[in-house]
């Protein structure tokens, strides 16, 4: 067991302790979830001006949330990997964007589901919308720039630039509701007031985004050992791995 | 410092005044693309008065991002790009007056015609010259993002369209802020706000991007 959190920055240690981490994720994501889609179905009180259809925000929300969080924390291990020019911190910027965009598309994806009855339109140029669409396309552009990338230590620092470059929009869709007045409504949880909303629905739409994070987490984990397989495949702890498993 | 950035805007138009078609290319295509419109959707003045300020903007945007591929690559092929990496002025300046450069070169040229092409689409004359503040503030920002772009696909097989999908969900505040001071000077609303939110993010864009542009250029020469 290494004595220093640093010594998990070598892929060579972290790889077995994601492989601890996986399963532990995994059980808490299904669980989550499993319980926050019942008490989103069952639970919570039938909205009064909405009906029943609002229950989709039990997801749309913490799609949401994910979409934002994930670019953020993508940016984060991209600053970790110029500063300390650390390979780890790049490949898990890499784990992370599918998941991302994933969570980008499913917002909205599941926003035109629920626009279309209480709008009447699947779409609508709103400044929360068409920032949210720019985000995925970050998310897209920044795949298929490390994808077309052959030398993996040019393509890592230029994703992590791209990544930088493309945070100027998280606080534009955060705040977009505020600073805009369009279709899309404000946020009815807030850090510093009262929440406008039924207890049983706020916890519920909780519950949905811890799950969230940690199906994001153990994912992303998942995706992270094939990508340090991947590019270790020359070390030989890598070779004894796969040489195990042949 | 500053003669250095005059040297490199002097150093980058004499390389372009040597091959001018570069310069016309550019600004034909946009000429080419604003003019097809009209002949797809139809000549009734009304559809094309209101159309004109997405058209240019759209026309605008492409013809920037096209020029793109033009900013590094010849510098890059023939390794003066190194030297001027290796130089002892910052490079962040260095990238700052290829940008400069550039933009006389190819988004100048927009700007200054923009105007007969709105005649095309019948626009009024205080419309016009919205239209034109307009571009003056918003190919400048096309440009210096667009430079992060260039120096990150910079020498890639899939270079082109791989620009395209980074460069333009970046240009799409420009899109929207400098069509929009074009249309609300049209429906009568005034389009300074927009104008000054142009301004705004070009003075960040000026500050900020040729950081990021420098870094992705050692990237490619390390």
């Amino acid at each position: 067991m290494p004595s220093n959190i640093f010594q998990f920055s070598s892929p060579a240690t972290f790889y077995p302790l994601a492989g601890r981490l996986v399963p532990w994720f995994s059980v808490i994501a299904i669980i989550l979830i499993a319980v926050g889609l019942y008490m989103s179905f069952f639970v919570a009180p039938t909205d009064y001006k909405q009906g029943e259809g609002y229950r989709i925000i039990f997801v749309h929300v913490p799609a949401a949330w994910m979409s934002m969080l994930i670019y953020l924390v993508m940016a984060g291990w991209s600053i970790v990997g110029l500063v300390f020019n650390a390979r780890l911190s790049a490949m898990m910027a890499q784990a992370l964007a599918p998941t991302g965009a994933m969570f980008t598309f499913v917002a909205l994806w599941t926003g035109a589901f629920w626009g279309k009855p209480m709008w009447g339109t699947w779409w609508v140029w709103d400044a929360r919308i068409t920032s949210e669409l720019i985000l995925l396309f970050l998310y897209l552009g920044y795949i298929a720039l490390i994808g077309s990338i052959d030398d993996r230590r040019r393509g890592d620092r230029a994703g992590a630039i791209l990544l930088l470059v493309g945070v100027v929009n998280i606080p534009i869709i955060y705040f977009s509701v505020e600073w805009w007045n369009t279709l899309h409504q404000g946020s009815t949880i807030k850090m510093n007031a009262q929440t406008i909303m039924d207890e049983t629905m706020l916890v519920t739409m909780l519950i949905m985004a811890c799950g969230f994070w940690a199906y994001s987490i153990a994912v992303a984990l998942i995706r992270v050992r094939q990508i340090i397989l991947q590019r270790e495949h020359h070390a030989s702890w890598v070779r004894e791995i796969i040489g195990d498993q042949a | 410092m500053l003669n250095a950035l005059f040297w490199i805007i002097r150093r980058d138009l004499i390389i372009a005044m040597r091959r001018r078609t570069n310069i016309l290319t550019t600004l034909l295509f946009f000429i080419i693309v604003v003019s097809l419109f009209p002949l797809a959707i139809g000549p009734e003045i009304a559809t094309l008065r209101l159309i004109a300020p997405g058209v240019v903007w759209v026309g605008a945007l492409l013809a920037s991002m096209l020029a793109l591929s033009q900013l590094f690559e010849a510098d890059y092929q023939d390794g003066s790009l190194e030297h001027i990496i290796l130089s002892p002025q910052p490079l962040s300046l260095l990238v700052l007056g290829k940008v400069i450069a550039h933009w006389l070169i190819t988004g100048l040229p927009l700007a200054i015609v923009s105007p007969i092409l709105g005649l095309q689409y019948a626009l009024s004359n205080d419309v016009l010259l919205i239209m034109i503040y307009a571009l003056m503030l918003g190919t400048p920002i096309l440009s210096l993002l667009g430079a992060i772009g260039a120096a990150l696909t910079l020498g890639l097989h899939s270079g082109g369209v791989l620009l395209a999908l980074l460069v333009l969900p970046l240009y799409i505040p420009v899109l929207i802020f400098g069509a929009g001071a074009i249309e609300a000077t049209a429906s009568g609303l005034g389009g300074m706000a927009h104008l000054s939110m142009l301004g705004a993010m070009l003075l960040v864009a000026l500050i900020a991007t040729p950081f990021a542009t420098a870094a992705a250029l050692r990237i490619v020469s390390d």
